[in-house]
């Protein structure tokens, strides 16, 4: 891990309040690092000062090119957020990368995934749809967003495979949640991942309990590098807990109780 | 050439910079980021006797220049501690002060033996001052007969020089710092956190999970300059001052106000290398304002008022 500046290259509006921003690295050195980054894992992002704002923000990698350009994709959902969506073309950024383990993809030998997205959990998903795409696995993904709005990537997601979005209010896609989808569908896959709200990943592992499977857990913050234990999970087996930031945001399905 | 070195019971540091206990783990993290080395001193998180699983989360929340937290002492126990931890940090050259807490007396005594018997530490620090537990912690932190009795009983049963880090929630410092001075306490650290709390408009419930906590960072500064001053005045012991450090001016203004080191917490969330920013800044920043050393700044403020005890 390395705290390291990187620069806006640029930085869009793709849905309501939803902004996909490029960064570059500062120095060519730091490329071959990238791309050992793993699907699920994220940045820690320092977005002011510490009388403003003494917490960095995570935020997953959504996706990684061959130039070591990174893409990030974030809700603008309050002040850390506002100010981080402000940054243009030209202005550095402090980040703490790669923060977490991500997604077990060099162990994973799998004929179909099933990648299942909720809001701002949909970004880490496309990373790992694309690396698993690359090594000839099926992708089905299921992606959830509250309205039409909302919903950003169906396209990159249509290229990856079967791709059903699904609205809370119907007003694009199908209507209600992602798990209603999987109550429909007679859907056969090896392994499911799933990354989204804590509501929605408890109704996801509830549905798909004894399947193979792998979720990315969200908490409050403060170091982001396993020093602080602000961000722990109770594990499953006994009394033991988790760190998300560190031992996470990737768990086992049944490796930790929501 | 500005010297860094400063002097405490039991503790040669090569400079007065420390990370705080609780914002540093067992340096583990840290070390894949530096060179521990680089440090005056290393206090690790606080252990129990028992391994500890904290408070609810979320556990953290951002305040105006500071943050609340109400981790609630989350520690693996003293034996894991002991056995797994402390090796790793043995191999650097840099003194660890141990954080200790407990529920009970005996606790507080069972730990810091056990801590003592490992070898692999220079210091005892008793946490008598955390907000976020229930039981414990911080009735030792208001109370000065209690305070004294537990630093006394420590004492007794080990050999490490033993700092005792007091809490600001209380009325009267400087009755806390002497109360464990005759409790045969070899320095002081000051301050814990301030007990605090952020409502959240949309839920209009306590952001925390636990309601309260202990609030850092810049925002607390001026407060534990202030603490650190007026029990300077009144106790001969050494202080290691700590609460809002993020510069090395602020360093040098706990120095001046009386403090022989610092540690540094919330910062080092804010931005993992502040502790060696603030160690390569020092020596430049010592000379601006007329000092040779740290020696020479430590309670450079107030050299010539009355009951001033230099250490
Ligand atoms: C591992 C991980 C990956 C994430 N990836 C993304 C992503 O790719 N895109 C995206 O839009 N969001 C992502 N989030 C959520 C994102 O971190 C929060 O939306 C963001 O921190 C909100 O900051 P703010 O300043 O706008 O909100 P504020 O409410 O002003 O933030 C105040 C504090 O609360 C924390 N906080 C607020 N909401 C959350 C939340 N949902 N989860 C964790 N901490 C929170 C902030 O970090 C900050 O410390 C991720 C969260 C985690 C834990
Ligand atoms: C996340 C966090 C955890 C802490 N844990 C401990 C602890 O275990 N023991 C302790 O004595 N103090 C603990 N503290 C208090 C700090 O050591 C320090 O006294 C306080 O934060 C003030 O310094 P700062 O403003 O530089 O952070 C903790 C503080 C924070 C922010
Ligand atoms: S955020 Fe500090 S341990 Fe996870």
């Amino acid at each position: 891990m390395m705290q390291t500046e990187l620069i806006v290259l640029a930085n869009e509006k793709i849905a309501d309040q939803t902004i996909e921003m490029q960064l570059g690295l500062n120095s060519d050195n730091l490329g071959t690092e990238v791309q050992k980054f793993v699907p699920g894992q994220f940045l820690h992002v320092k977005v002011g000062e510490a009388d403003t704002t003494m917490l960095r923000r995570p935020i997953s990698i959504a996706d990684v090119d061959g130039n070591g350009n990174i893409t990030i994709i974030f809700k603008i959902s309050g002040r850390g957020t506002d100010m981080l969506s402000k940054q243009t073309a030209g202005s550095r950024i402090d980040a703490l990368l790669p923060c977490g383990t991500g997604y077990p993809v060099d162990n994973l030998n799998l004929d179909t995934a099933l990648l299942i997205g909720g809001g701002i959990g949909v970004p880490p998903l496309y990373y790992l749809g694309k690396t698993l795409a690359a090594r000839g696995t099926r992708i089905i993904s299921i992606l959830g967003f509250q309205k039409a709005d909302h919903v950003f990537y169906k396209e990159k997601f249509a290229e990856l495979g079967e791709s059903i979005i699904v609205t809370d209010d119907g007003s694009y896609g199908e209507k209600g949640f992602v798990t209603d989808c999987l109550k429909e569908m007679d859907i056969d896959f090896d392994c499911f991942f799933s990354c989204g709200p804590t509501p929605m990943l408890q109704a996801v592992t509830n549905k798909l309990t004894g399947r193979h499977g792998y979720i990315s857990v969200e908490q409050r913050m403060g170091c982001g590098i396993g020093a602080c234990y602000a961000c722990v999970v109770p594990a499953k087996s006994g009394t033991g807990f988790k760190k998300i930031c560190k031992d996470g945001p990737v768990f086992a399905a049944n490796e930790v109780s929501l | 050439m500005i010297s860094l070195e400063t002097k405490l019971p039991g503790l040669d540091l090569k400079n007065p910079i420390m990370p705080a206990s609780g914002c540093f783990g067992f340096g583990r993290e840290f070390s894949e980021l530096y060179d521990l080395n680089k440090l005056g001193a290393v206090v690790i998180k606080a252990a129990t006797l028992n391994p500890r699983y904290g408070n609810q989360t979320p556990r953290v929340a951002e305040t105006a220049a500071g943050m609340l937290n109400s981790i609630g002492l989350q520690n693996p126990g003293v034996e894991t501690i002991c056995s797994e931890e402390l090796p790793f940090l043995s191999q650097f050259k840099t003194p660890v002060i141990a954080n200790v807490a407990g529920s009970t007396i005996e606790e507080y005594v069972a730990v810091a033996k056990r801590l003592d018997e490992s070898g692999l530490i220079q210091a005892l620090e008793l946490n008598i001052s955390c907000p976020n537990v229930k039981e414990g912690g911080v009735q030792f932190g208001k109370d000065p007969v209690l305070a004294a009795e537990v630093t006394a009983q420590v004492k007794e049963t080990v050999a490490l020089p033993v700092y005792v880090k007091l809490s600001p929630n209380t009325a009267d410092i400087v009755q806390m710092a002497k109360a464990v001075e005759a409790g045969g306490a070899d320095g002081l650290s000051m301050i814990n956190t301030l007990t605090g709390m952020q409502i959240d408009l949309s839920s209009k419930k306590p952001l925390l999970a636990n309601q309260t906590g202990g609030l850092s960072g810049p925002a607390i500064k001026p407060v534990a300059i202030r603490m650190v001053y007026e029990v300077r005045q009144h106790s001969g012991l050494p202080i290691i001052g700590m609460g809002g450090i993020s510069a090395a001016e602020d360093v040098l203004e706990f120095l001046i106000a009386g403090a022989s080191a610092v540690a540094v917490g919330t910062a080092n969330i804010h931005d993992p290398f502040a502790c060696v920013n603030i160690i390569d800044r020092l020596p430049q920043l010592l000379e601006k304002y007329g000092f040779q050393n740290v020696e020479e700044a430590i309670g450079g403020g107030n050299r010539n008022e009355a009951n001033v005890s230099r250490s």
